[in-house]
């Protein structure tokens, strides 16, 4: 049976305010049953607030042979981090 | 006992969510995919856990230093009253949901009616439990839709489900002893009159799956009063199994 069914990607927020977080992924045959599945799979120990559902094979993703020219060259640009400012102590949780 | 209408009436309405529960529960880690699996389980979770509620509040009226675990493990077969419906086994998933669905659609209207009780306790662990079943409904209802309404395979076997279920459903409806008496204090629900609800929302969702509504005149009932098919002797061993062997064994 779970031949049949797509695989899906579930989206879940936590708490009001907070954004949707990966959680995983799971089989079903349509949203409506992936979003019933996810409920009972990812938030039956009251995880979640709201659930995203989206197909796997909608999602594109880069490829991993393309790591190198994609993120190597930000490795070695710290200047783009904004550690170079000083902060006011009073400035917390930054 | 000072309150025994009140103690049967609980037990009534907990003792189809006890054994509902127990046949759901038998399907831990043989759902039809991992993620079926794990919706049967917590609804029979949700299940139990009404149980025990009832089962609490029963066990303070009896009058008679009985816990929970005693009304739920130590009975006759005979002390049961569930109704035949829920002890139903679990042939296959068009059999798991159709059951689900029969009984789930019963237990909202219930639920729904039971929260306006005059026992406050009652009232309270209806209240609680109406969410729960809602989903639960939801669920069932779905896949009645997906395998009524699905393959020709899927559509027989939905069929054959429903057609061996539905002589179960009138017991839904009859009045035990204890239904009336607490319907009279104000405490209990006339379940007689839920049946027009019933059955006019169960049809609907049954045509929308495609399926045909059983026509017949013949209706089994006895659970109420205890007496119960020839499936409710092997659920009972294998609940009650662990006191049975190890009598006041904990966890």
């Amino acid at each position: 049976m779970d031949n049949n069914w797509p695989l899906w990607e579930i989206f879940v927020r936590s708490k009001n305010g907070l954004e949707h977080r990966h959680f995983g992924s799971l089989h079903a045959a349509d949203a409506d049953m992936a979003l019933e599945n996810a409920r009972d799979v990812y938030t039956r120990r009251n995880e979640g607030v709201s659930i995203w559902v989206v197909k796997s094979s909608d999602i594109t993703a880069s490829n991993p042979d393309n790591n190198g020219e994609l993120f190597e060259p930000a490795k070695d640009k710290v200047y783009r981090h904004p550690t170079f400012y000083k902060l006011p102590d009073e400035i917390k949780h930054m | 006992m000072e309150n025994q209408h009140l103690y049967n009436y609980i037990l009534g309405i907990a003792d189809n969510s006890l054994i509902l529960g127990q046949r759901l529960g038998e399907l831990c880690g043989h759902g039809p995919s991992l993620e079926t699996d794990i919706a049967g389980t917590n609804i029979s979770l949700d299940l139990i856990g009404q149980t025990r509620s009832f089962y609490q509040y029963a066990a303070t009226i009896s009058g008679e230093n009985k816990t929970e675990d005693d009304i739920a493990f130590l009975r006759l077969e005979r002390a049961y009253k569930n109704v035949l419906l829920v002890e139903q086994p679990n042939t296959h998933f068009g059999y798991v949901m159709g059951r689900q669905y029969l009984f789930d659609v019963f237990h909202l209207l219930l639920l729904n009616e039971l929260q306006f009780s005059k026992d406050q306790t009652l009232a309270a662990i209806a209240k609680k439990g109406i969410k729960e079943v809602s989903y639960h409904k939801r669920f069932s209802g779905d896949w009645i839709k997906r395998l009524g309404d699905g393959t020709q395979e899927s559509t027989t076997k939905m069929q054959e489900a429903i057609d061996y279920l539905w002589p179960y459903t009138d017991e839904l409806f009859d009045m035990t002893d204890a239904d009336i008496a607490m319907v009279q204090e104000g405490i209990g629900v006339d379940v007689s009159k839920l049946k027009e609800s019933y059955y006019k929302e169960v049809t609907t969702l049954l045509t929308q799956a495609t399926l045909k509504i059983p026509q017949i005149n013949y209706f089994s009932r006895g659970g109420k009063n205890g007496v119960h098919s020839e499936h409710m002797g092997y659920l009972l061993a294998d609940l009650q199994y662990m006191q049975r062997t190890y009598p006041n064994m904990q966890w």
